[in-house]
């Protein structure tokens, strides 16, 4: 039977909202469904709202969701902040703590109050056994495997000793049979698992990191930043074992001044960041394109200007990615859009980085980087892993490391190669690398290091499409909305409206696809998390045609009723006025 | 040290056909000559070596020397380098630049390079002025100082790199004279063979700004034997002293170095774990 439903859980940073819904997750994903979850929480350890969003599926997943079917509230501040997302068709559940909440009257939803805190603090003695007292709830209300949840504890609590595991376990127990004590299941919401294999549930930060592994990235250097840190801890486990290194530099400027060694000398390197440690980068991402040095740069984007919103998610670093620095700088940059394209979309960076030889800029967000998702296992046997071109014998003779080629692309050798020494520098220079001033010289290798950038215009690699064929409305967003729009053109078609959305894995260059598709429609929506419309602004300057922007900056991410909302305004307004014409 | 199969070089080995930019007198001459000779002394094959340099008169030199270079960007000459040597231990990496280079824009970097003691050895030539942009005072400039942009004289105090590095426990810590080239030469050799970070402070006067040849030589005095370089305190004494400035090795510990404890850090995970694959990380994840 299908069964989708979309929990929410509200409370308090330090009351473990975030290792409920955790456990929630991986216990439904463990259950065989799929799931796909957002987060938010403050900046601070303690204290300040913190949420945690699982959505459970029997069928394959896009988004977070627009409603909420089941909210779970710690205390009051949580229900006054999240019950007007909850539906109010008489089928939306409130599971809420009565000894600290009390909900309005006369709400059109389902009521379960159980006085989670009191017995916590009576019955368990440990006000901190809140959020497992609540796992045994919801597993008693809708069905989550009790001894799945049990296993997953012991995974989690068994370091801790014995007094605190068995702790736990009781806690799960008397929520469980708190329910059954004193509640009537009254709502329509079970999960019943389901056959699955070979799936994975993965944030986009972890699946981005393995891919970069499979790559054959043996060099990381970074500096902690919210939310890129998560990369360089699950790299600082595992890269060692694969022979590789992980440096904590002492800013972002040496961190990619590593990854520029590094990667001068022949090994895959990366490094990734958030806004503020991208800015410190901007020097040294000139000289790596100037020196054409292959690496890759992730910026897992959160709201700014400035310090900004350090754990909410936006997208408003594109233009930053794009521009920044001084000079023409050629560069590439990607955006991931799911969790399992952040996996493939790390080995297609090192890919791109490596065939052009030059830095290659990967736009994550909070909302990808942090959220977990279940993914398919990939097939390692299916993906292609690219290396530098390195000079053949015969090229090795007289060899110059900036030689000009058609492509743009010189054979590169690494320090240790007899023959192939020369000198890397960010000033101008002469197809050895030495310094020229010479004015055809500036002109003819700028035109040499931009050209490598047309290695990359177009392939089914660099776009997903989705919709019909013919449609009047073009959606083209960009990086972790994919799910989210996809999910809106499917209903904007279901409710009769002509809706396709293109959207781009590469956002610079463009691909040349995306041209065809805008000339396709009669007009475009661009949906972004930022304030500005900074890839309207893109699309402009390169089609030289208007699009609607679409533009959201509360630090969260779109919804697909935003989305659909936007589409069935814009068929209101715009598709009409176009027929007067 | 590499293992070569290259002998027999002589200093003109490592020579390349360019010319270099500094005007005549400069003191970067005498280092690049005493870096050259050091080479040679060692027999170090070009395609093993890699000079790293800065920004600055002093950051063309890895233009000059036959072997891989890279010329990186202001201040960042040590993130550079730990890059390389950490990707390829087999390297012999020479880092080189100026004061404004690194006790300036990229001082930050120094104590780090201590803390993790890459195996780089760092030559800093520092004649107290910014010398490519036609010789404003720099944070080695004597208090007083005018130039460019300090017409009524340098406001504030010079830096004391010997005393900050020895502070910072950078493993080699000596200062050379340009003029001195045997002397430098010696140093040179011994801060490359020095397993882990090695600052050479190396006064190298800038003839057209701030020409400083003769009150160096007429104060510079050669430490002998009687000093210790183990010992810190006395070190850190010594780089305090006014009346001279002793040449020589001032300071030295040995540790190991960034890459044989990353090196010693693999093999104990994957003695503890084994060596990893893809698929097995990613099944810890179902």
């Amino acid at each position: 039977m299908k069964m989708d439903m979309v929990f929410r859980i509200g409370g308090e940073g330090g009351e473990g909202v975030i290792s409920c819904g955790e456990i929630l997750t991986l216990a439904c994903a463990r259950m065989g469904l799929e799931i796909y979850t957002f987060r938010s929480y403050p900046a601070e350890i303690k204290g300040g709202p913190a949420m945690f969003q699982v959505r459970a599926s029997t069928e394959f997943l896009l988004s977070q969701g627009s409603e909420i079917d089941v909210l779970i509230c710690f205390n009051q501040e949580a229900y006054d902040r999240h019950a007007k997302d909850l539906r109010r068709d008489g089928q939306g559940v409130l599971v809420y703590d009565s000894s600290s909440t009390k909900p309005e009257e006369g709400l059109n939803v389902i009521l379960y109050g159980i006085p989670v805190s009191e017995m916590a603090k009576l019955e368990l003695r440990n006000y901190l056994t809140k959020n497992i007292l609540f796992l045994g709830i919801l597993s008693k209300l809708f069905g989550v495997d009790f001894s799945i949840l049990e296993k997953i504890i012991s995974q989690r609590f068994g370091k801790k000793g014995e007094a605190i595991l068995n702790l736990n376990y009781q806690a799960l127990k008397q929520g469980y049979q708190s329910v059954e004590k004193n509640l009537t299941k009254r709502d329509g919401f079970h999960l019943e698992p389901q056959k699955s294999e070979n799936r994975l549930v993965l944030t986009g930060n972890q699946a981005f990191a393995l891919g970069a592994v499979q790559a054959g990235m043996r060099f990381y250097a970074g500096y902690p930043i919210t939310p890129a840190t998560d990369i360089m801890e699950l790299l600082a486990r595992e890269l060692p074992r694969f022979g590789g290194t992980v440096v904590q530099a002492e800013d972002e400027i040496a961190a990619v001044g590593m990854v520029l060694g590094a990667a001068f000398s022949g090994v895959k390197a990366m490094t990734a960041s958030s806004g503020p440690g991208i800015d410190l980068m901007t020097e040294f991402l000139g000289l790596a394109s100037m020196a054409e040095i292959p690496c890759v740069i992730v910026d897992c984007q959160r709201a700014g200007p400035s310090t900004g919103m350090p754990t909410k998610t936006e997208q408003s670093d594109l233009r930053h990615a794009i521009h920044a620095g001084h000079g023409d700088v050629p560069r590439i940059v990607m955006a991931l859009s799911s969790v399992e394209d952040a996996f493939y979309g790390a080995i297609r960076a090192f890919n791109y980085a490596v065939r052009c030889q030059m830095p290659v800029i990967v736009l994550s967000d909070q909302y990808l980087a942090q959220r977990n998702a279940t993914v398919r296992k990939p097939d390692l046997t299916k993906v292609a892993v690219e290396e530098i071109r390195k000079p053949s014998e015969f090229e090795l003779e007289q060899y110059k490391r900036f030689r000009m080629t058609e492509s743009g692309v010189s054979p590169m050798t690494v320090p240790g190669m007899k023959g192939g020494a020369f000198p890397a520098t960010g000033i101008e220079h002469d197809e050895a690398g030495e310094l020229s001033y010479e004015p055809d010289n500036h002109s003819q290798m700028m035109a040499k290091r931009w050209r490598k950038m047309n290695l990359i215009l177009q392939g089914p690699d660099l776009f997903r499409r989705y919709g019909p064929l013919e449609a009047d409305i073009g959606i083209v967003g960009w990086g972790s909305s994919e799910g989210v729009i996809r999910e809106a053109v499917a209903q904007a078609n279901a409710k009769g409206y002509r809706v396709a959305a293109f959207h781009p894995k590469i956002v610079h260059p463009l691909p040349v696809e995306l041209g065809d598709f805008i000339r396709s429609v009669k007009t475009v929506i661009v949906p972004e998390l930022n304030y500005t419309g900074q890839f309207a602004k893109e699309i402009r300057a390169r089609y030289l045609t208007d699009v609607i922007q679409l533009n959201k900056v509360t630090g969260l991410p779109f919804t697909p009723n935003e989305i659909l909302k936007k589409v069935e305004e814009v068929s209101e307004t715009c598709l009409k006025q176009t027929h007067k014409v | 040290m590499p293992e070569t199969d290259a002998q027999g070089l002589t200093a003109k080995d490592y020579k390349t056909d360019v010319h270099p930019v500094w005007c005549p007198g400069c003191g970067d001459f005498g280092v690049l000559t005493c870096i050259y000779r050091m080479l040679a002394t060692k027999q170090v094959p070009p395609e093993n070596l890699v000079v790293v340099a800065g920004i600055g008169c002093s950051g063309r030199l890895s233009g000059y020397v036959n072997s891989y270079g890279f010329h990186t960007i202001h201040g960042r000459v040590l993130p550079v380098a730990t890059g390389i040597k950490t990707a390829n231990s087999n390297l012999e990496v020479i880092a080189v630049g100026g004061d404004g280079d690194a006790y300036s824009i990229g001082a930050g970097h120094i104590p780090h390079a201590a803390r993790r003691n890459i195996d780089v050895c760092y030559i800093v030539m520092d004649n107290e002025v910014y010398g490519l942009t036609k010789g404003q005072s720099s944070a080695t400039a004597p208090q007083g100082l005018a130039a460019g942009t300090t017409p009524y004289g340098q406001l504030d105090e010079p830096l004391n790199p010997v005393a900050m590095a020895i502070a910072y426990d950078i493993g080699f810590v000596a200062r050379g004279f340009s003029a001195k080239p045997k002397e430098l030469t010696d140093l040179i050799v011994q801060g490359v063979e020095h397993k882990g970070f090695a600052l050479i402070e190396v006064l190298s006067p800038c003839t057209t700004f701030h020409d400083t040849y003769k009150p160096i030589s007429q104060r510079i005095r050669f430490l002998g034997p009687e000093h210790d370089p183990t010992d810190r305190v006395k070190a850190f004494q010594l780089s305090l002293e006014r009346e001279t400035i002793p040449i020589g090795v001032i300071y030295k510990r040995e540790r190991s170095a960034f890459h044989e404890r990353s090196e010693e850090l693999q093999k104990q995970a994957i003695g503890k774990r084994g060596k990893a694959t893809v698929e097995e990380v990613l099944s810890q994840f179902q």
